[in-house]
């Protein structure tokens, strides 16, 4: 790639101070350097490409203007006569053909790189669910979801009233960030729980899609620590533009430090499910998760969208069918949106939704369901 | 090229004009009073889908989400998608073969008159189900034109009507090709070999043989999701040993050679323009017509790169780069071909070469940013941002719609007796072409910068850009009204025009009067 950085132009350096300057910040106008190895090789290789566009364009449209200067009637242009040149026509064959040679020996390349998840150092599981990221750290076993943090989900609302520019990074903040040591080679497997979403990275120049019922794989060695943000790359369903990537890239013993908190509050999370839960703490905790995993379809109101998300006010499931409503949000409705959560929520979420959900909007049944019920279903 | 004779002396068997009243233009079968039909079809559902798309980008002039909700937001970018392509771009082409490749070929109509009735008549139907589904409950499709599975299968009871308005569309294509095919092996009059046929000509029957295979294609892929839906199989559900990245694979199967589809008709458009108005023969007419082949047979051995993300094998992914690659060769042979045309010609810039001048360039611009989407390392940067929305509409908009617009200026004259208006015409040339490149262009920068597509909301930092080209996008909106008034104005009167209309055209079409008689070459001319 050496050469590559040789052609760039003091026209390009230009460009380049205009697009990493923080004065321009509002102006991004170009592709993202990055932190990885294979990011730096493909924004070369960006770059390269654009330039030979950039030439060829200069060549083609510059005899076109020539010709509209010189060649016009109004200026006594006399047409010719010739309608075809077999040299020319060779020429314009085999000069593109060799320039798309050696465009496509270092793509193949880099391709070959980018495509060896071989020797790496962490694995983690990434499942895309509509629509928030799960986190799995194969090694340690440590899981977190990661969705859109509150902040941005109120601003994003329809006529919120609340000012994006008054959100930091509105719609690229989550609750949990995925935490990744740097220096370390890391292979994530992909997949989906319903339909497909795809997970990238601009700073790492990666993208792939997460399918349901299929494992992709791909890898990336981050240089700096830092916080790097992406998004979902496939459209799945309303709330795609809402479920953005936030990477903590952190030295290595930090990454070490956080994997163990995490699975100490695990380990305290499990013991809580064993104990009674009174009503207060279980409506708080389940507006949280409401809020969380539940809002986007079935709206703030619980009034879901007509046709499209069924309400929870009211109806003969939330006032009256305790095990069918427990049982939709364990195994999901086939055919729909409403994905099976038994994997993603644990006992205590569940009863403390459950319970949310049949005391909040005037549906007052006064059910408190523990986690234990919950712990029981999932044995049936 | 007048090197033809036409005997006028029974012309009283065939002069008679249409029936009266509005039954003549359901029961016609009449190639100019269809392809008639067919463009004022295009023209509406242009204004429809341009509506959308002003929707779509009126919600975006801002961060935050103001006048729609994200599902309805998603129905649009599905729907417009769908109307642009099925209902503008496929129609008018189609119009426009009716109209001109009968005149060009020497033939008195298409060779299917009664399928051709036909076949547009079904379009307003199965366009008014698709369009229907809006009002249903649980709204239109909102997974994209490319309506990948599982996430289709969401939709509620609109699933039944779009696929069902998918095969009604699909089988329209079809009998239009197999009449396009039909009229130009079978009616060229005598004289008119292969090699002598306009290039307009020339790339409709590689178009025509590219929708006879791949329409059936996806008729087979949307009745895949139909019977997953509501009939049990898993063809595209892993759970059931199915995998719906095969949707993608069958989808793109068409979905590809559809992109030309869009495409080649337009070359050909552009290959008759370009010699009128620079009055000089097209240069390197045989090589246009291996070059358009060589895109088409390419078109069958490329679709995975519109899914390099999927996880395909190593080999694969670098197959489908080499093989997309390998396009630029052949579109680069006729970008030339036409700079070489216009080269030494004597060029006067009436509205329709100024469209024909403006889609060269555009278009190679669309090429540039294809050449890169071409390339796997970094098209997975690209894959599914505003940089892939940039490069398919500056070849679909300031390439496909372009072109149309510019046969329109072209042969309006011939259809109606009349010119048209040229300073009109002009300023909605230069309004047009201001105006598609500020909508259009920042969508390049937005993408770089990483805005993933299909979103209603985005991240402050897109702001301005997206504001740029929603200026840009009700601009080219308005600027296109032009094109109604221009047309109504030439159909009401105006200067007359002669039979030749353009001082340097040639061409069959352009030896009978303006406007063309309602029956044309009824005794065949002879080409010599």
């Amino acid at each position: 790639m050496n050469t590559l950085h040789r052609t760039k132009s003091g026209l390009f350096g230009l460009l380049a101070y205009m697009t990493t300057s923080s004065t321009w910040a509002d102006w991004e106008l170009n592709l993202t350097q990055g932190v990885t190895d294979i990011s730096r090789d493909v924004y070369d290789m960006h770059m390269f490409v654009l330039w030979i566009c950039v030439w060829i364009g200069v060549v083609v449209f510059g005899a076109m203007t020539y010709s509209m200067i010189k060649h016009r009637k109004s200026k006594g242009s006399v047409p010719a006569k010739f309608s075809h040149s077999t040299l020319a026509e060779v020429i314009w064959t085999v000069i593109p053909f060799g320039i798309l040679v050696t465009m496509a020996v270092p793509a193949a390349n880099t391709l070959v790189r980018m495509e060896d998840t071989s020797d790496s150092e962490v694995t983690v599981k990434i499942t895309g669910h509509q629509w928030k990221w799960e986190y799995e750290y194969l090694d340690s076993g440590v899981r977190i979801i990661s969705s859109l943090d509150p902040d941005s989900r109120q601003a994003a609302a329809l006529n919120s009233g609340i000012d994006p520019n008054t959100v930091d990074n509105y719609l690229l903040e989550v609750d949990n960030p995925l935490v990744l040591p740097v220096d370390k080679k890391i292979r994530f497997v992909l997949t989906a729980s319903d339909v497909l979403h795809a997970w990238w990275v601009p700073e790492f120049a990666i993208k792939k899609d997460a399918i349901p019922g299929f494992i992709n794989d791909m890898w990336t060695k981050i240089d700096e620590e830092g916080i790097y943000r992406g998004q979902c790359a496939e459209l799945c369903g309303r709330d795609h533009g809402f479920m953005p990537i936030v990477v903590h890239a952190t030295s290595e013993s930090e990454y070490e430090d956080w994997i163990q908190a995490q699975l100490a509050s695990a380990e305290a999370e499990a013991q809580s499910a064993d104990r009674e839960w009174v009503m207060d703490e279980l409506m708080e905790r389940g507006e949280g998760v409401y809020g969380t995993y539940c809002v986007a379809c079935h709206q703030p109101n619980g009034q879901g969208i007509e046709g499209v998300f069924p309400s929870l006010v009211g109806t003969d499931m939330v006032l009256n069918d305790l095990d069918g409503h427990i049982d939709v949000i364990l195994n999901g409705v086939e055919g729909t949106s409403m994905q099976a959560f038994s994997t993603t929520l644990n006992d205590a979420d569940i009863a403390a939704v459950v319970t949310y959900e049949r005391n909040a909007w005037g549906n007052d049944t006064g059910d408190v369901v523990q986690p234990a019920t919950i712990k029981d279903m999932r044995v049936q | 090229m007048n090197a033809y004779s036409v005997d006028h002396s029974h012309d009283d068997l065939h002069d008679h004009g249409p029936p009266p009243g509005l039954m003549r233009w359901v029961t016609t079968t009449n190639h100019k009073d269809i392809g008639t039909l067919y463009l004022w079809f295009s023209l509406i559902m242009f204004f429809i889908g341009g509506f959308m798309a002003l929707i779509i980008r009126t919600e975006l002039f801002q961060p935050g989400l103001q006048i729609v909700d994200p599902h309805f937001f998603n129905q649009m970018t599905t729907m417009h998608a769908l109307v642009m392509i099925f209902g503008v771009v496929m129609p008018a082409f189609v119009g426009l073969a009716n109209w001109m490749l009968p005149m060009m070929v020497g033939a008195p109509d298409m060779a299917l008159p009664r399928m051709n009735n036909w076949s547009f008549w079904i379009l307003p139907f199965g366009f008014a189900m698709m369009l229907s589904t809006l009002f249903m409950e649980g709204g239109g499709p909102a997974s994209g034109w490319t309506i990948y599975p599982p996430l289709v299968l969401q939709t509620g009871d609109a699933l039944p009507f779009l696929i069902f308005s998918i095969h009604i569309l699909g089988v329209s294509s079809i009998m239009g090709a197999i009449n396009i095919v039909a009229t130009i092996m079978n009616m060229r009059a005598p004289g008119m070999t292969y090699m002598k046929m306009p290039l307009f000509v020339w790339t409709w029957f590689i178009t025509a043989y590219l929708l006879i295979a791949v329409m059936p294609v996806l008729a087979g892929a949307v009745t895949m999701l139909l019977t997953d839906k509501f009939f049990g199989t898993s063809f595209f559900d892993a759970a059931g040993g199915g995998d719906p990245v095969m949707f993608q694979h069958i989808f793109w199967f068409f979905g590809h050679p559809e992109v030309y589809i869009l495409i080649l008709p337009a070359f050909g458009i552009v290959s008759e323009i370009i010699p009128t108005f620079s009055r000089k023969k097209l240069f390197g007419y045989s090589s246009m017509v291996y070059a358009t082949a060589s895109i088409a047979f390419l078109s069958f051995i490329v679709w995975a790169h519109h899914m390099f993300t999927v996880g395909m094998p190593l080999a694969g992914e670098i197959f489908f780069m080499f093989t997309t690659m390998l396009i630029a060769v052949p579109t680069g042979v006729k970008v030339f071909n036409w700079v070489s045309t216009m080269w030494r010609g004597a060029m006067t810039f009436e509205t329709p070469m100024l469209f024909a001048i403006g889609f060269v360039i555009m278009f190679t611009i669309g090429g540039f940013s294809g050449l890169m989407l071409a390339m796997t390392p970094i098209d997975f940067q690209y894959h599914d941002t505003y940089f892939v929305v940039a490069h398919f509409h500056y070849v679909l908009v300031p390439g496909a719609i372009f072109a149309i617009i510019a046969a329109v200026y072209y042969w309006l004259p011939k259809w109606t007796g009349n010119m048209y208006d040229e300073k009109l015409g002009k300023a909605h040339f230069w309004l047009s072409t201001i105006f598609v490149n500020i909508l259009f262009f920042p969508m390049h920068f937005v993408g770089l910068a990483g805005m993933p597509r299909r979103i209603p909301d985005y991240a402050v930092q897109f702001t301005d850009f997206n504001q740029i080209a929603t200026i840009g996008a009700f601009g080219f909106g308005f600027a296109q009204i032009l094109l109604l008034v221009v047309a109504i104005k030439c159909i009401r009167g105006g200067a007359k025009a002669t039979n030749e209309v353009w001082e340097g055209a040639h061409g069959l079409e352009w030896s009978v009067a303006s406007p063309a008689p309602y029956h044309t070459f009824s005794p065949q001319p002879v080409v010599k």
